[in-house]
């Protein structure tokens, strides 16, 4: 007779429990690398520029659009003013929308299989990296764009209406393949109402801004915050200063990856500026361990004087901060010596939107980056997230700023042609993970500013 | 009888094996694949390079670092728990006063299983956010907060727990040690009351005190369970993703600072979204399912001990 009891039961259900854990253990794991087997064809039709003025990518009014927007600070909300807009003149159109914070988790299956969608606002923790995207020959070469018309004035091309940069900033080797729609300004931002109760006065060199912070500890408020889990915002401090005391040939050898860009002095004089921070303890206590909202909450609630952030500051700590905080901004202070003005400021464009290669409707999400670039567009953008476009004159008098915004609008003004940007956070991604290490390091004064710029160079291997 | 016996097995089988094979097996095969090609995750495109991925894997510092943290969490975080875990469990059943005849837990053994099992049922969301707070690097944090209080911190300098160098892993290793032991805990306690009374009792008639009761009875006869939570652990040691990856500081997916608290998952993921290097990062996530096979194999061979029927 036999049967299953000849088989110890226990074991048995040991065994059978052991293989399960095994495999819920690491399949986690595993799974992630579960690639797509969709189809790789690549039958994307290019798009015929310079056929009809209204219509130059020659849009099918009944092709549907699939768009997917990263709803981080500025929402979707915009997105979905974008989307009418687009409707209006393809009524026929079907448009989907997702707005969602978790894009690589959304649509890297998506790229995998060849099915992406038409356009993505390619942004936040979990974007796409660009160098990676375009090293594969996902994204589509946005130049058809720039060549087209402009709505508002049709006898203007999309290239002749873009704030200076934007172009650069979405440029990998020599095709531009993200249009990055918000106009960013970074530096440091402060309560004027604070200031001005304190009677402190906005330093304009670095020596001021040392000598304040000495004023400032000493009335009892930290001096200077950042978000010391994200080590990026401080980079923000320590690049600026680099690159007003290099200049603009000095930024492009950093933005290049070029070992011997950190052998010039400025590297070393503008981090040794920095750490003056450290050196002084002006640091807010517990700073170098906290998130962005941690420190940044902080500061609006007056525990500290400044902090570095880019223009988005305003709109993402709307909900803390005191009516009458008055927020304004400084551009990171000078340096003797600089090659750059002391008003120059880093500025530029932000919130990659790509449209993939392999995207269906191709066509549609190119008309629907064209369809940004109006007047219309950026007013409701500016209204709906309270920033900027990279539209040139893209917000009229009837859009109120808030103070922030309308400070930072000031400081470009006052910048004119001498803004600068660092393009290597969106288009290195391993050199600037290991400089955010180095960072880290050199703000809790485990190394010297000397280390960091060697760690700096030895970074430049990471070049992608 | 015998022939009838084969269909059986096999209907109930079979679909299970399917969706097991479809799901599991298929998914690892290709991890394999992949790890021998240099993908990067965003195209369908990829070329083989054969075993470059794993040569270049076991010359590259951060992995062999997040290998030994890996290690490290490995040893300490079964031993903590299972011994933590036992302690209670046997206080809680058998550990009450003696010499009052029959065996029992300390008094209100019942509140405090509820209590120990609570933090079991909190998702690891929840566990990241609340000690995000615990261990805030300002007096805001609660750590932080009451160390000041009575003086042993600085308020000018606090400490900073997960972004220390020597501290961010053993902060994690806390949590995991926290969340843990309650189901552990409960997982004993059931072994513990299948064990009959009477054994305990005619030890205590021998005069046999706490220590040795347990040692000498309660030990034995719950190793089943102790090994089969000791696999439990060890798997549980070499993912630790989630709260590395959204505690710790440091770009794309934490194990900062500087690679300090950086486990093989971490470095996995980050290069998988990250870096674009997909293939490079399946080479990672081989090697990780093959060092946990290995341990979970091993681990239920050495401790194999003969059986006790009761």
């Amino acid at each position: 007779m036999g049967s299953a009891t000849e088989y110890n039961r226990r074991d048995l259900f040991k065994r059978a429990a052991a293989i399960t854990v095994l495999a819920a253990g690491s399949s986690s794991l595993l799974a992630a690398c579960a690639g797509g087997t969709g189809s790789s064809d690549n039958k994307s039709s290019s798009p015929a520029v310079g056929g009809d003025s209204k219509n130059p990518f020659g849009v099918k009014a009944s092709d549907p659009l699939d768009v997917v927007i990263f709803k981080g600070g500025y929402g979707d909300d915009y997105a979905k003013a974008f989307e009418d807009m687009y409707k209006k003149t393809y009524s026929g159109a079907n448009i989907s929308h997702l707005g969602t914070q978790e894009i690589s988790g959304k649509l890297q299956p998506r790229f995998n299989a060849g099915n992406p969608p038409d356009v993505i606002d390619n942004s936040g923790a979990q974007q796409m990296k660009l160098d990676v995207l375009a090293g594969a020959g996902q994204l589509a070469d946005l130049t058809a764009l720039l060549d087209a018309p402009y709505l508002d004035d049709p006898s203007k091309k999309i290239r002749d209406v873009l704030l200076p940069g934007t172009i650069e900033q979405g440029t990998i080797g020599d095709k531009m393949y993200s249009l990055n729609y918000v106009y960013t300004v970074y530096g440091l931002w402060y309560s004027a109402k604070l200031f001005k109760d304190k009677g402190w006065t906005a330093p304009k060199t670095w020596d001021e801004f040392i000598t304040l912070c000495g004023t400032i500890k000493a009335a009892g408020v930290a001096p200077f915050a950042h978000q010391g889990k994200y080590p990026y915002y401080a980079n923000y401090v320590i690049l600026d200063l680099i690159g007003k005391q290099g200049g603009a040939e000095l930024i492009k050898k950093i933005n290049a990856c070029e070992a011997a860009a950190w052998d010039d002095p400025a590297v070393l004089a503008g981090v040794s500026a920095f750490y003056k921070i450290m050196e002084n303890d002006y640091l807010l206590p517990g700073t170098n361990g906290m998130t962005h909202t941690e420190s940044q909450t902080a500061w609006c609630q007056g525990k500290a004087a400044f902090i570095p952030s880019g223009s988005w500051l305003e709109n993402e700590m709307l909900a803390s901060t005191p009516a009458d905080f008055d927020m304004a901004f400084l551009p990171i202070p000078s340096l003797p010596g600089d090659k750059l003005p002391a008003t120059a400021v880093r500025a530029g464009a932000g919130e990659p939107f790509i449209v993939p290669t392999k995207a269906k409707n191709k066509n549609g999400g190119l008309e629907f980056l064209r369809m940004m670039l109006t007047k219309e567009g950026s007013g409701k953008f500016a209204a709906a997230a309270n920033s900027l476009t990279v539209l040139k004159g893209g917000i009229g008098a009837d859009v109120q700023l808030k103070p922030g915004t309308k400070s930072s609008a000031t400081a470009v003004d006052a910048a004119g042609t001498g803004t600068f940007n660092f393009t290597y956070p969106d288009l290195q991604t391993p050199f600037d993970t290991e400089l955010q290490n180095a960072t880290n390091e050199l703000v809790n004064k485990r190394i010297t500013p000397k280390e960091w710029v060697a760690r700096g160079k030895a970074a430049t291997a990471k070049k992608v | 009888m015998r022939h009838r016996k084969y269909p059986f097995i096999f209907g109930f089988l079979v679909v299970p094996v399917v969706l097991y094979i479809a799901l599991v097996i298929w998914p690892y095969l290709q991890t394999f694949g992949y790890s021998l090609t240099d993908w990067s995750g965003a195209s369908p495109e990829m070329n083989f390079i054969g075993l470059d991925n794993y040569t270049k894997l076991f010359k590259d510092s951060v992995f062999l670092g997040a290998l030994q943290h890996n290690l490290l969490l490995l040893i300490v975080l079964p031993l903590a728990t299972i011994l933590l875990a036992l302690f209670f469990a046997f206080m809680l059943n058998v550990g009450g006063r003696s010499g009052t005849g029959g065996v029992q837990g300390v008094r209100g053994s019942a509140f405090y299983k509820v209590v120990f099992f609570f933090p079991q049922v909190l998702s690891v969301a929840i566990l990241s956010v609340l000690f995000q707070g615990v261990y805030r690097t300002d007096e805001g944090g609660l750590l932080n907060g009451v160390l000041s209080k009575i003086g042993i911190v600085d308020p000018a300098h606090p400490w900073q727990w997960l972004a220390d160098p020597d501290f961010g892993l053993w902060c994690i290793m806390g949590v995991l040690i926290w969340s843990g032991v309650g189901f552990y805990l409960v997982l004993f306690s059931a072994a513990m009351q299948s064990i009959p009374k009477d054994i305990y009792e005619a030890a205590l008639l021998d005069g046999a005190k706490r220590g040795t009761t347990f040692f000498k009875i309660t030990l034995p006869l719950l190793w089943e369970t102790i090994q089969t939570a000791w696999v439990y652990l060890a798997i549980a040691a070499m993912d630790a993703f989630a709260l590395v990856s959204t505690m710790t500081p440091g770009a794309y997916y934490g194990g900062g600072p500087d690679h300090h608290s950086e486990i093989m998952a971490t470095l996995l993921m980050r290069n998988f979204i990250t870096f674009g290097k997909a293939g490079y990062a399946c080479a990672m996530g081989v090697v990780i399912f093959f060092i946990t096979m290995v341990l979970s194999v091993v681990s239920l061979r050495v401790t194999r001990r003969e059986k006790i029927e009761f």
